[in-house]
């Protein structure tokens, strides 16, 4: 936070040495405008991560995305990120919630790394458009196998660095 | 856009909506205390993401994009395609910026393989992203931990593109 905070203000700084006050203003207004677009989408997506976490029944979601769910775990994440709707603001607090009611790191990293891959909300509004259709779906296509790998990757790591659990 | 913006917002608040019923049957008690949490979660979560979305356009602002694009040079084999891994993490802004700067590598004569490779690295692990977006809504160990373990499929994307020779 507090990192941000300073690379922000200088950041800032350098925008006013260079643009004047007019240009931190711009970019200002122009920042705020999509601050207030975005905040009701943060709420949705909180809710819908705290009516997640009250729903899914924990037992078996750690049964089909827990540390033993195997293949099908992965694949079962790497599906959920790529229909998930929304931006950044759905996927990680769904993510979180999935982490507290009992899905692993492995599971819990399919999901996320397939929903920035092959989620088709962020390639249809803006990829398709700025990089063409070819070079997306290529993309995508080649993407493919990287959630379901990434977290096998994880969860081979993750026994090996706490081979205890997780620690607390 | 605004189409697309309109269908995130209808099918969020429609999963909001279809989730908040099912609590609800659970009985009142299930959605009083959801929503309260959820509602909490916002309130914790708000300052972050207006230092981050406010602040994110300067950070962007000093950046120029023609550094990065400079980076993705054409035809630079794995040397290029290490550049454009480093080049996607150090990318800030949000998905214009990244798909804009991949766009413009292309038409100054990158190399496929090697805007591929920036793509998904930036997909996977920008910086900013992670600490603006990820941080704030998931716990900290696991936003590195994935980020560590994505390390290797940007150069993995790139040896498939390389391999079959597309796009």
């Amino acid at each position: 936070m507090i990192f941000i905070a300073v690379l922000v203000a200088v950041s800032a700084t350098l925008v006013y040495r260079r643009d004047g006050l007019d240009g931190v203003l711009k970019i200002l207004t122009h920042d705020l405008w999509l601050f207030g677009e975005i905040l009701p989408r943060v709420l949705a997506g909180c809710l819908l991560g705290a009516f997640i976490t009250e729903i899914l029944p924990h037992e078996k979601v750690s049964r089909s995305l827990g540390p033993n769910s195997g293949l099908k775990g992965l694949l079962i994440g790497t599906a959920f990120g790529a229909i998930l709707p929304g931006g950044p603001f759905t996927a990680y607090p769904v993510a979180a919630a999935l982490l507290t009611v009992g899905a692993d790191f492995g599971a819990t990293i399919a999901m996320v790394v397939s929903w920035t891959l092959i989620g088709y909300g962020r390639a249809v509004a803006w990829e398709l458009p700025i990089l063409g259709t070819d070079f997306t779906l290529w993309r995508i296509v080649i993407s493919l196998p990287i959630p379901v790998l990434a977290g096998a990757l994880g969860r081979f790591v993750y026994v090996r660095m706490y081979p205890k659990g997780e620690p607390s | 856009m605004t189409m697309s913006a309109l269908i995130i917002d209808i099918s969020l608040w429609g999963s909001v909506l279809v989730l908040g019923i099912i609590a609800f049957r659970r009985g009142r008690v299930v959605v009083v205390s959801a929503a309260r949490e959820g509602a909490m979660d916002f309130i914790n979560i708000v300052p972050r993401i207006a230092l981050g979305v406010i602040g994110s356009g300067y950070i962007a602002a000093v950046i120029p994009p023609e550094i990065i694009t400079g980076w993705l040079g054409p035809d630079s084999g794995w040397l290029g395609v290490l550049t454009a891994v480093i080049a996607g993490g150090l990318t800030p802004g949000g998905p214009v910026v990244g798909f804009s700067i991949g766009a413009v590598a292309l038409k100054v004569g990158g190399g496929s393989p090697q805007v591929i490779a920036y793509v998904v690295a930036w997909a996977l692990f920008a910086f900013q992203r992670l600490i603006l977006w990820e941080i704030p809504f998931m716990p900290a160990k696991f936003v590195w931990f994935r980020a560590a373990v994505s390390v290797p499929f940007p150069f993995l994307a790139a040896a498939l593109a390389m391999a079959i020779g597309k796009p």
